[in-house]
């Protein structure tokens, strides 16, 4: 399977071709493509094209201010509820979230790490244009999809409080950084599909040897109280299925730079592939997008590697799953 | 199953569980006649350990973990000159009962402090709960837990231990006399850590959750 192959390939060809990029599928204004099919249009959080800007070694990367340097006044009052928010979603916008999900699971050292989605790297490409919804998006509208989906909740308002105090805290880690330009470390590293694809059952052997410890047998997680430590995988508390990280190619970047824990880069590219994509054949909370039928549901919004919709022993993935 | 087969099946199950309880307490309080000295020597009848000597406090830990400490100084992962021949003098029952004795006995619950309720004080406690990823060092809480309270049978409890048998751990980890991490996640992150910072993360972890007195 080729991740150039799907009916997606055409917009995605724009996007490369055109030589820019945005952050999970934005397009930079003044670069947009012209006239984009309309299948790629509406696919949320659009496959990342391939870039330019994977850390070198040695490479110099943007340092976001330290904690310690928040001002003690009502502006460094935000920050740190911002901060808060995104470390311990579970305690500070527990109304917004409907999964077990923290932001940091996903966005390492409270959203500061290279090569995790970093917010210092996100902020300063907004507003942008968005395929998917084919309008300019503001940055705000980029975290509340984030609710939706990866934290499968309901997104804060704009002007929320929680909302501003996220857009605070984004707007702080990105001091000095040049806006409007794609910086080194930005999103996940790309990780080319391998030439001979994925496979399940290695995938599982992958992830029973190196993350079962953490996330559980059966991709649980693990709770310490009523709080997870490590996040679920799978299954009911975790991301649903409109959530970039339930893309393949989207999960296997994000393992091959962060995990395990601490041990970025420890795994081979095929490893991260073939446990990214058993990871993803499990069943998650449904696309919210979802209207009745999985078939026309992964027609419009899942032209990217994926299992939603697809049978897997027996089973299509999605198709009895009501989301509740 | 017969209402009398039922009850004398829990009679059964009553009196081995008890067995392996007495066994526990037994092996803790008197040690065995194969070698293994009585545990509470060092570590007390109510597994608070010793501070001044850097024995651990016990009590509360995960006892699968500690069995599965039992056995590695029995195999050597674990190195320790001490441990390693009590180890050695304990057969897997033993070690089993000892540890569910030890994992039983009451400490102080382990406050489930936020990560994020309020920025770090000291060293210890940034390290602790931001880690130092610049170095790729995770927050020790992302593993350990909330306020160190220990994850499952991997990730020990760390808040109120003795930060002399933390410290004096980190030391083990680096050196290599010790190195039975599962999935070796824990030796390359005590490698990464200045000797500041095993002292300072030592001295945050052993203050929490330390109500019940222990010397």
């Amino acid at each position: 399977m080729n991740i150039f192959s799907k009916p997606g390939r055409n917009a995605l060809a724009v996007v490369v071709v055109a030589g820019i990029m945005g952050y999970d599928g934005i397009v930079l204004a003044q670069n947009q493509p012209q006239d984009p099919p309309q299948d790629q249009r509406i696919d949320y959080q659009a496959e990342l094209p391939p870039t330019t800007v994977a850390v070198q070694p040695g490479e110099a990367l943007f340092e976001p201010p330290r904690e310690e340097d928040i001002p003690d006044d009502q502006f460094g009052a935000m920050v740190r509820l911002g901060h808060q928010i995104f470390v311990d979603t579970q305690t500070y916008a527990r109304e917004y979230v409907g999964n077990g999900m923290n932001c940091t699971n996903c966005h390492l050292d409270q959203g500061r790490k290279a090569n995790s989605a970093p917010l210092w790297a996100a902020y300063t490409l907004y507003p942008a244009y968005r395929k998917k919804n084919d309008h300019v998006n503001t940055y705000e509208e980029r975290l509340q999809g984030c609710f939706r989906y990866s934290m499968n909740g309901t997104p804060p308002p704009s002007g929320s409080k929680a909302l501003t105090a996220l857009v605070t805290y984004s707007y702080w880690l990105a001091q000095g950084a040049p806006t409007g330009e794609v910086l080194p470390g930005r999103g996940y590293p790309v990780v080319a599909e391998p030439a001979g694809g994925y496979d399940l059952a290695r995938g599982e052997q992958v992830y029973q040897a190196s993350c079962a410890i953490c996330h559980g047998a059966d991709g649980q997680g693990q709770k310490v109280g009523e709080s997870y430590v490590f996040p679920p995988l799978w299954g009911p508390d975790s991301y649903n299925w409109g959530a970039g990280m339930h893309r393949i190619n989207t999960a296997a970047g994000f393992i091959k730079g962060n995990m395990p824990l601490g041990h970025g880069g420890s795994l081979t590219d095929q490893e991260a592939w073939d446990v990214a994509a058993f990871m993803n054949s499990h069943e998650r909370p449904q696309d919210p997008r979802f209207e009745g039928d999985v078939d026309a549901t992964r027609e419009r919004f899942h032209q990217h590697p994926g299992f939603y919709g697809r049978e897997l022993n027996g089973k299509i993935l999605g198709r009895d799953n009501t989301g509740q | 199953m017969h209402y009398a087969n039922f009850g004398f099946f829990i009679s059964i199950l009553a009196t081995a569980t008890s067995a392996a309880a007495d066994l526990g307490q037994q092996i803790a309080t008197q040690g065995n006649s194969r070698g293994a000295v009585a545990c509470v020597a060092c570590h007390g009848p109510t597994g608070a350990g010793n501070a001044a000597a850097g024995f651990p406090r016990l009590a509360g830990l995960n006892a699968d973990y500690l069995a599965k400490q039992l056995r590695d100084y029995q195999s050597g992962a674990r190195d320790n000159p001490i441990m390693q021949p009590i180890a050695q003098a304990l057969d897997e029952q033993e070690q089993v009962s000892v540890s569910a004795y030890y994992a039983a006995q009451e400490g102080s619950p382990a406050p489930l402090i936020g990560r994020a309720d309020r920025a770090p004080q000291s060293l210890g406690e940034r390290l602790a709960t931001r880690g130092a990823w610049e170095r790729d060092i995770p927050e020790c809480v992302s593993c350990h837990g909330p306020g160190g309270a220990g994850v499952g049978a991997a990730f020990p409890r760390l808040a109120g231990q003795h930060a002399s048998y933390i410290e004096q751990q980190l030391q083990a980890w680096k050196q290599g006399s010790r190195g039975n991490d599962p999935n070796q996640l824990m030796r390359p992150v005590a490698e990464k850590m200045t000797d500041e910072e095993s002292a300072a993360v030592a001295a945050y972890f052993a203050q929490l959750g330390t109500a019940d007195s222990s010397q």
